[in-house]
């Protein structure tokens, strides 16, 4: 509705100028400041986060921090627990999340048909990807942790986060596969493949690079969720590494921990442990981008 | 997916235009009438409401060359398409009428398109290599298709008689998209060759190459010619009166104004050397003299 | 291998291919998680939020202005308080969000070089790919602090306003690219035929471009509507935990995805009533921004169709 009009529009501007046209430059020139500054401000606000974390955070930065469990004192407090919990999430979660979404992706992108059902799912991913995470959480506490027997260990945990990063992932294996060229899946065929041959001998290795980009940022997105973990019953300050086969066992994760110093009393805990473990967290979000990218680039070249 | 377009097949409504033949008129050389791999009856083909070709009658010879010439926008890739059931991919697509191959019907129930396009390959218009090493492009059909074989033979015998093995033998590992077009497009024959097939359908091979690399594909084909029978679809006047033991001619009907009352119609099937030199009908002639808009 | 082999099939196939069916069934029932995933959160959300409304009158529930859900007085239950919360916290960050957004959008589709766009782009989504309990802190221990350096101490350590404001950041991104996306999409003969008819690039931008987009733009502000509303981390470190009805941003409040995360600290068991009470409040939320979804995909839809 709105655009019905384009023509007249552009003619409407046209009219526009003939009435404003002394002060034109100095408007115009405004005018593209104030774009400018509404562009360039997240971007200062990223800097300044950035700054106030390191400035806070890296002279409490230590081997400590990384490798002990929390404490009563500020600066002997340490996120082991939240590490090794990431780390096991991470594993179970890509475990998971990777082949589901996949599969998905494989599904609706080669095989389903342009069908009411197929419709269906695709509106219910668009929709899912929108659902606030806190829900996925009250999701996983009802289902997963009373439904399932669970209890609020790491596999309620890593299946929660699952459901939670699955529409990124499909989104971004679809896409990675409708860049295939259509001729390499009539040259497939062609030559007797079924469908199921050519899509995962010729369509998947070829679109492998962004399925796995994505992948990884469906995972970072994972690693810095809170509200779920702690709606499924993270434990804060839990004094003890989780290892990824240890589904069972309650868990902590890096958020988690730095939650539970944000919430500390003293201002230690808040002011610089908080901050310090921050940073571990963003190198490790660093660190898994640097990846994707490199992935994607060695890929690239070599086929 | 592909299962129910054979039963949105119907069968052939009685045909009330009878396409042009002419194929009583002489034998070229053999005595023996060539044996028909494909009969097609009253073919037609519609893209939703679209009639893109209608009522087509042709007999396709075992081991002879047919090339499809006409205008663009005719129909000739849409019935190329059929003779391997490439159509079926496209979910717009419907094919009436009959066409068996060795008697059989391509298109009845049961038959299944996967194994129809073993027997019958493909080349396209574009050389359309798979991200992969020369040699995963050659071996892909054979593994696919469950051929108890020797791939590293396989891969060379295919190379070899798509004229391409000299020029590859010592990178087969390399990506097939280091080659050059020309080598590209002799890599998918190489590849049609692997799975061994009865047809070779070819849809304008030539048509991104240079003329040597055209007249290396010429000359393969004619080689190839003596193994298997090749349906070939091209442009190039030259290419169909060289390569070609017959020629269909098909144009374009012009029911209205609108694209959806133009269809493709075969004109004219002979032997090649009389839809060149002695047509039966004005339009072809205009058009294979070069006198067609 | 050409010779019709006497009456046997060329064609049919040898056996049929069970383990590509099997293949494509397995396929289709990952594709179908995502409907179960969908009807998991509406069934659990209905059945753990209906014994809450057994309990406690709906118009209770709805029209209360008391939310105190650790007491048992049934007549507290009523989560007005949170609704106010969620909507002030919102508002700030939306006006934050949309104008930013929406300029950002303007800049980079219709006044950025390549190369600028190729920095600024990238740029934006490290900011929505910082993790929000960051942004949380961020907005308690930098924001906090800058708003009573300037507004005094009228402002409160939790706050709705620096809650709000960094959340608006955050939302930048969101608004922007969505934004973005359907302001490329209008025909670039549009904005030749404007810029022939004589107008400068703001004219073009605000007059002819921004219209022709509308439906779009109101898809990016709808869907930063719902982020906001659902946000959680950010309000639940900074905004406070205090349900109160206000329209002071600079006070204390909770949200409704707040009172989430607190009620389940305490590992509420489930039975009772704090326990059901956040599956209503959880209900409530998901209402809201599958709604604003919904309508957003609507209005990307429309626009889709135009262009
Ligand atoms: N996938 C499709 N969907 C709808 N219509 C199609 C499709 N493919 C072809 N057509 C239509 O069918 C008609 C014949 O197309 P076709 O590609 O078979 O022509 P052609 O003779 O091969 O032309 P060219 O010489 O240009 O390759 C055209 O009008 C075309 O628009
Ligand atoms: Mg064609």
């Amino acid at each position: 509705m709105a655009v019905a009009t384009p023509q007249r529009s552009a003619e409407r501007a046209a009219a526009a100028i003939n009435q404003t046209a002394p002060s034109r430059s100095g408007g115009e020139r405004a005018f593209a400041g104030v774009l400018f500054f509404a562009t360039i401000i997240g971007v200062v606000v990223l800097a300044v986060l950035l700054i106030d974390i390191l400035l806070d955070g890296l002279p409490r930065l230590n081997w400590q921090l990384l490798t002990s469990y929390g404490s009563r004192f500020p600066e002997q407090t340490g996120v082991l627990a939240g590490i090794s919990g990431t780390f096991s999430l991470m594993a179970l979660v890509g475990l998971m999340a990777f082949p589901l979404g996949l599969g998905a992706a494989v599904y609706l992108e080669e095989f389903a048909a342009d069908n009411r059902f197929t419709r269906l799912m695709e509106a219910n991913i668009s929709n899912l990807a929108g659902v606030p995470s806190v829900v996925y959480g009250l999701l996983g506490l009802s289902i997963f942790v009373y439904v399932f027997q669970l209890g609020r260990s790491l596999l309620t945990g890593a299946l929660t986060l699952s459901l939670l990063i699955l529409p990124v992932i499909i989104v971004a294996a679809r896409e990675s596969m409708r860049a295939v060229p259509r001729a390499i899946r009539d040259g497939g065929l062609a030559l007797g493949a079924t469908r199921w041959q050519t899509v995962s001998r010729q369509v998947i290795p070829a679109a492998l690079p962004g399925i796995l980009t994505g992948t990884i940022l469906g995972l970072s997105r994972a690693i810095g969720e809170t509200a779920p973990l702690l709606v499924v019953g993270a434990l804060i300050g839990q004094r003890a590494s989780t290892a990824p086969w240890e589904v069972f066992d309650r868990f902590s994760a890096l958020p988690i921990e730095i939650y539970g110093l944000i919430g500390r009393p003293q201002a230690g805990f808040r002011e610089s442990a908080a901050p310090a473990a921050i940073i571990a967290m963003l190198v490790l979000l660093l660190l898994m981008n640097s990846v994707a990218i490199l992935l994607r680039n060695r890929y690239a070249r070599s086929t | 997916m592909e299962q129910t377009a054979a039963a949105r097949m119907r069968p052939a409504t009685a045909s009330q235009q009878t396409g042009p033949r002419a194929e009583t008129s002489q034998p070229r050389s053999s005595a023996a009438p060539a044996q028909v791999v494909f009969d097609v009856k009253d073919l037609s083909v519609s893209y939703g409401s679209h009639v893109a070709l209608g009522g087509v009658d042709m007999q396709i010879h075992k081991g002879e060359i047919t090339a499809l010439i006409g205008p663009s926008g005719c129909g000739k890739s849409t019935y190329l398409r059929c003779f391997n059931r490439m159509n079926d991919l496209i979910p717009s697509a419907r094919v009436q009428g009959s066409m068996t191959y060795h008697g059989e019907d391509l298109y009845a129930r049961g038959v299944d398109p996967v194994v129809v396009r073993q027997r019958i390959g493909m080349v396209f218009q574009k050389p359309n290599p798979f991200p992969k090493s020369i040699y995963d492009n050659i071996a892909f059909g054979p593994k696919v298709n469950g051929m108890k074989v020797d791939l590293d033979e396989v891969v060379e015998t295919s190379l070899r008689r798509a004229a391409l093995w000299d020029e590859v033998r010592s990178k087969l590992s390399a990506s097939a998209y280091g080659l050059s077009g020309g080598q590209q497009q002799r890599l998918c024959i190489a590849r049609a060759i692997a799975v061994n097939p009865d047809v070779i359908l070819m849809d304008e091979p030539c048509s991104s190459l240079d003329p040597i690399a055209t007249a290396r594909i010429e000359d393969l084909m004619r080689e190839l010619q003596e193994s298997y029978t090749i349906v070939i679809v091209t442009h190039n006047m030259q290419q169909a009166a060289r390569v070609s033991d017959r020629t269909a001619f098909f144009t374009t009907e012009v029911g209205g104004e609108t694209d959806d009352l133009r269809s493709g119609r075969l004109v004219e099937y002979d032997y090649t050397e009389n839809i060149f030199k002695n047509p039966g009908d004005s339009r072809t002639e205009d058009y294979v003299t070069g006198r067609f808009g | 291998m050409a010779a019709h082999a006497g009456g046997e099939s060329l064609l049919r196939t040898v056996r049929p291919r069970r383990g590509e069916q099997a293949i494509v069934l397995t396929l289709k029932a990952c594709g179908a998680i995502s409907i179960l995933t969908t009807v998991g959160i509406v069934a659990m959300l209905f059945a753990e939020a209906a014994p809450f409304f057994r309990q406690i009158d709906p118009r209770t529930f709805f029209l209360g202005t008391t939310w105190q859900p650790f007491g048992s007085d049934p007549n507290n239950f009523g989560v007005l308080p949170l609704i106010n919360g969620t909507m002030l916290v919102t508002l700030v960050a939306m006006v934050v969000a949309v104008p930013l957004g929406l300029g950002a959008a303007m800049y980079l589709s219709d006044y950025a070089s390549q190369r600028v766009r190729a920095v600024l782009k990238p740029t934006l989504e490290v900011l929505a790919g910082i993790p929000t309990i960051v942004l949380g802190l961020f907005a308690l221990t930098f924001v906090t602090p800058v708003l009573r350096a300037v507004f005094g101490t009228d402002v409160q350590i939790f706050n709705a306003a620096s809650a709000g404001i960094v959340m608006g950041i955050m939302i930048i991104p969101t608004i922007a690219s969505v934004a973005e996306d359907s302001m490329t999409a209008v025909p670039s003969g549009l904005r030749e035929s404007a810029y022939g008819l004589g107008s400068t690039r703001r004219q073009v931008v605000l007059k002819v471009v921004f219209p022709a987009a509308l439906s779009g733009i109101v898809a990016a502000v709808l869907l930063g509507f719902g982020r906001a509303i659902g946000e959680t981390m950010i309000v639940a470190i900074a905004a406070g935990n205090l349900p109160t009805i206000t329209a002071n941003p600079f006070s204390q409040i909770q949200t409704m995805t707040a009172y989430i995360v607190q009620a389940v600290g305490g590992e509420t068991p489930r039975g009772t009533l704090s326990y059901q009470s956040i599956f209503a409040v959880g209900a409530l939320l998901f209402l809201l921004t599958f709604t604003l979804n919904v309508a957003a995909q609507r209005f990307v839809r429309r626009f889709r169709e135009v262009y």
